[in-house]
């Protein structure tokens, strides 16, 4: 028998082939934009209404999130229960959600349900009431939440980190205060609903075993009523880059201090950005990432740190984020900065990217598994008008980059002087 | 379904295989039979704070992490009371590495101090992050000890206090490895588009020469039943009054475990559950409202735990909450309100197998309680359920003797 060598790693190999399941892209018969993946072995649906009406379209703080949150909340013809309980009668699941750009309306249920569940969400869509009671329910537990939030470091954190990294009153960055929430109108939030929560201003994507039943079914909820033609796309408001700050929101008795450190970022549309990606995912992107080994596996200084980019619509941005003890705080930055700059002055040693090479393609292909992931796939290129192509040049990327290119990103985008520096707890 | 294969190794290391054709990820799943159950009163927090050694390298490999992320692979672990388990997700084409990583470390472990002394530090921040430095974040560090007189339950699997793992000690280390971490006590699950075949060979290849362990004899001490009613009041610089009422509940694989489940979802789940309707929504007493069992192996938890809304008495607000226990044990609920709860269970089962992680994760699990087949039979399980069974269940638990009840108030 031949001795097992377990200093030896297997043979292995690089990912080479991703596949990607087909989207089709189509409309309802009206017109409205529908795609949809077919694939899994389950008979379940997921069904995403998507609105162009997150953050980045609201006059005041808190407007987009509370009219997502409020919707569900009653219509002309049924109460809130009445709603939540015939979809919830049906094992069906039906979420909100707002984000930076997009307002999105998830169904999840057996396809054998879909028929009792979707006549509740078309209500939802098309006839919600926004009655005085359930908004001042709503604003009530909203402000509790909030005060809650309010006592977490990695809370106050990030709501000062997008509050100082983008201009003041741009949307993506409205720094919310109790008062927000205490002067939230009804008005506003019926306004906000005319404006954007229109049917021509959404798009379905269904995944799942989405058959030609389910596509009939959908198409005679949502594609017999008539609908203007599509508006054009509101105005943008592109962010500049700002010169780095400073903040630091002190907090008697914390035994963690919550770190973010940041900038705007180039968003998917830009050229670096699939640099930039590789780079983060050295910097802070993956557990072995090199501020994990440094400040998790060597000093003990946190539970965790990682960095991320954020690709938004109009922008993009770059952060670390981390809770330290307090006692190590200071130390922690210094690391923190360490980090950074050997990715200005040193070229990535070339076992090093490889590594991250073959990481990033490995999380790529279990990012395409199945059709909800890539469902998800799929709409985060498609919002920026983008295909499936954007995956294929960024896999290609990924295996031709060089330490070089990479060092030339670094140092044209980890300026210490760019960088905004927030801290939440007690130096 | 989920269909799978099983087999056992000499060294009594027991092997699932589940195929599904449909994805090019492999997930490796490795469970332990230890928890901090089966910690020392003096030693708290020790079988999480294995757990983090566990990535601190194995005798023959100095690194876990790095070999695996080279292969395009990612792996995290948990613990709780009951169990410890190590997944990994990678490409198929890689599933060796899986093998060569965690066969090494379940050989032995490198046992280096610097390992030890860092991952303590880490678990110390991971102490402060989850339940010093949070807004209620000490709430179970409070509320089992009320609840759990003898029976291990008592302590959270972080630890009673930050001294326990600070004083954890190298030859602890090693003895808990030796005790703990051998073939016979762990349950190992492939799922992907793979070969039993092929899985029986990577198993012999590499764990057949682990030496299996001494069996390891649970014996934990039983907790009496409860008799008299048990409160706590604490005050902690919070912006909300909270509320949380514990009542004992059966174990996991007690008969009676899916009624209360589902007990604990037709006053919980979602916004149509009676809790949120009537006490969010109709009396405004709480900003937010919850049920849930604990789910632990031993004899577990039943908790309802609100958010008083500013301005609402604790009195008037526990009065509401057993108001409405009352009314669920007087009335049996009608047939719609089972119904609901039932179909929840149904489709969650389907999205949930959705995942080949999760159908590894669950094969491991209910292989470890019995038979690993009892997936198969968990849905049908909650169908059973009838409306008398939870209205029995609710009179024979939701009483006041049999409850911990923690007031959780704003120092301010």
């Amino acid at each position: 028998m031949i001795m097992l060598d377990r200093k030896k790693a297997p043979k292995f190999k690089q990912v080479d082939n991703i596949h990607f399941l087909d989207v089709v892209k189509t409309t309802l018969d009206n017109g409205i934009e529908f795609n949809y993946i077919n694939g899994g072995s389950q008979d379940i649906v997921k069904i995403d209404f998507i609105f162009d009406a997150g953050n980045l379209y609201q006059k005041k703080p808190l407007i987009a999130s509370s009219t997502n949150q409020l919707i569900k909340e009653g219509t002309e013809n049924y109460t809130a229960l009445e709603i939540s309980e015939g979809i919830d009668l049906y094992g069906a699941f039906f979420e909100v959600e707002n984000s930076y750009d997009t307002a999105t309306l998830t169904l999840y249920t057996l396809t054998k349900h879909l028929t009792n569940v979707l006549p509740f969400v078309k209500e939802v869509i098309l006839r919600p009431s926004f009655s005085e009671t359930e908004f001042e329910i709503y604003k009530n537990n909203a402000i509790e939440r909030f005060k809650i939030n309010l006592e977490k470091v990695s809370f106050i954190a990030r709501k000062n980190f997008m509050s100082a990294i983008f201009e003041e009153n741009h949307p993506y960055g409205s720094n919310v205060e109790i008062k927000d929430y205490e002067n939230l109108q009804i008005t506003d939030i019926k306004n906000f609903y005319k404006e954007n929560y229109n049917l021509n201003n959404c798009r379905i994507l269904a995944s799942g075993k989405v058959d030609k039943t389910v596509i009939s079914i959908l198409n005679n909820a949502f594609g017999e009523k008539k609908i203007s033609p599509k508006q054009p796309n509101k105005e943008s408001t592109t962010s500049k880059l700002k010169e780095g700050s400073f903040h630091y929101t002190n907090k008697e008795n914390a035994l963690q201090s919550a770190i973010r450190i940041g900038r705007i970022f180039p968003n998917k549309l830009h050229k670096d950005y699939y640099g930039l990606q590789i780079l983060n995912t050295v910097l802070g992107g993956y557990f072995g990432s090199r501020l994990m080994s440094n400040i998790r596996e060597d000093k003990g200084y946190t539970y965790g740190i990682g960095s991320g980019i954020m690709s938004l619509k109009n922008a993009g941005y770059f952060f670390i984020s981390t809770e330290v003890g307090s006692h190590v705080t200071k130390n922690a930055l210094t690391e923190i900065y360490k980090e950074i700059e050997i990715l200005r002055t040193e070229e990535i040693p070339t076992e090093e990217l490889d590594l991250v090479k073959n990481y990033l393609l490995g999380q790529l292909l279990k990012s395409c598994d199945g059709p909800f992931s890539m469902g998800a796939m799929f709409e985060n290129t498609h919002e920026y008008g983008l295909d499936y192509s954007f995956y294929n040049n960024y896999i290609k990327t990924i295996k031709e980059i060089t330490p070089k290119t990479l060092l030339v990103l670094g140092v044209k985008y980890f300026n210490k002087s760019d960088l905004t520096e927030i801290v939440a707890g007690k130096i | 379904m989920i269909n799978f294969e099983k087999f056992t190794l000499e060294n009594g290391l027991t092997v699932i295989v589940h195929k599904d054709e449909s994805t090019p990820i492999v997930a490796f799943n490795l469970l332990y039979d230890v928890g901090a159950r089966d910690e020392d009163e003096s030693q708290t927090g020790f079988a999480h704070l294995f757990e983090h050694l566990m990535f601190g390298g194995s005798v023959n490999i100095p690194n876990f992490d790095e070999p695996l992320q080279k292969v395009g692979g990612t792996n995290n672990a948990f613990t709780s009371n009951d169990i410890t388990n190590y997944y990994i997700t990678l490409p198929k084409e890689n599933l060796e590495t899986a093998f060569w990583l965690d066969s090494d470390r379940m050989l032995s472990l490198a046992f280096t101090n610097k390992s030890l002394e860092v991952q303590r530090s880490v678990v110390i921040e991971e102490f402060k992050q989850n339940y010093l430095n949070q807004p209620y974040g000490d709430v179970w560090l409070l509320l089992r000890p009320l609840a759990y007189k003898n029976h291990p339950y008592k302590w959270a699997t972080i630890g009673k206090e930050v001294s326990h793992i600070e004083n954890a000690t190298m030859d602890d280390v090693k003895a808990f490895f030796h005790q703990h971490y051998t073939p016979n006590n762990a349950i190992l699950t492939v799922a992907g588009d793979i070969e039993t075949e092929e899985i029986k060979k990577l198993s012999e290849k590499w764990f057949k020469n682990i030496p299996s362990g001494k069996t390891f004899e649970r014996s934990l001490h039983k907790e009496p039943q409860q008799t008299e009613e048990r409160r706590l009041e604490v005050k902690r610089d919070v912006p909300a009054n909270a509320i949380y009422k514990a009542y004992h509940m059966c174990s996991k694989t007690h008969i009676d475990y899916h009624t209360t489940d589902l007990l604990s979802d037709v006053l919980s789940l979602g916004k149509s559950s009676r809790l949120y309707t009537s006490l969010v929504k109709e009396q405004k007493l709480f900003s937010e409202i919850n049920a849930f069992i604990s789910g632990s192996h031993d004899e577990g938890l039943f908790t309802i735990t609100g958010k008083l809304l500013d301005g609402v008495s604790f009195g008037i607000a526990e009065e509401a909450i057993l108001q409405e226990i009352q009314l669920i044990k007087k009335e049996i609920i009608g047939e719609d309100e089972l119904t609901k709860v039932k179909n929840k269970i149904e489709s969650t089962a389907q999205f949930s197998e959705t995942s080949v992680l999760n159908k590894a994760m669950n094969l491991s699990f209910a292989e470890l309680l019995g038979d690993a087949n009892d997936v198969n039979l968990e849905v049908s399980n909650y169908q059973r359920v009838n409306a008398k069974g939870i209205n029995r269940i609710a009179n024979k638990i939701l009483n006041e003797t049999n409850c911990s009840t923690l007031i959780y108030a704003k120092s301010k």
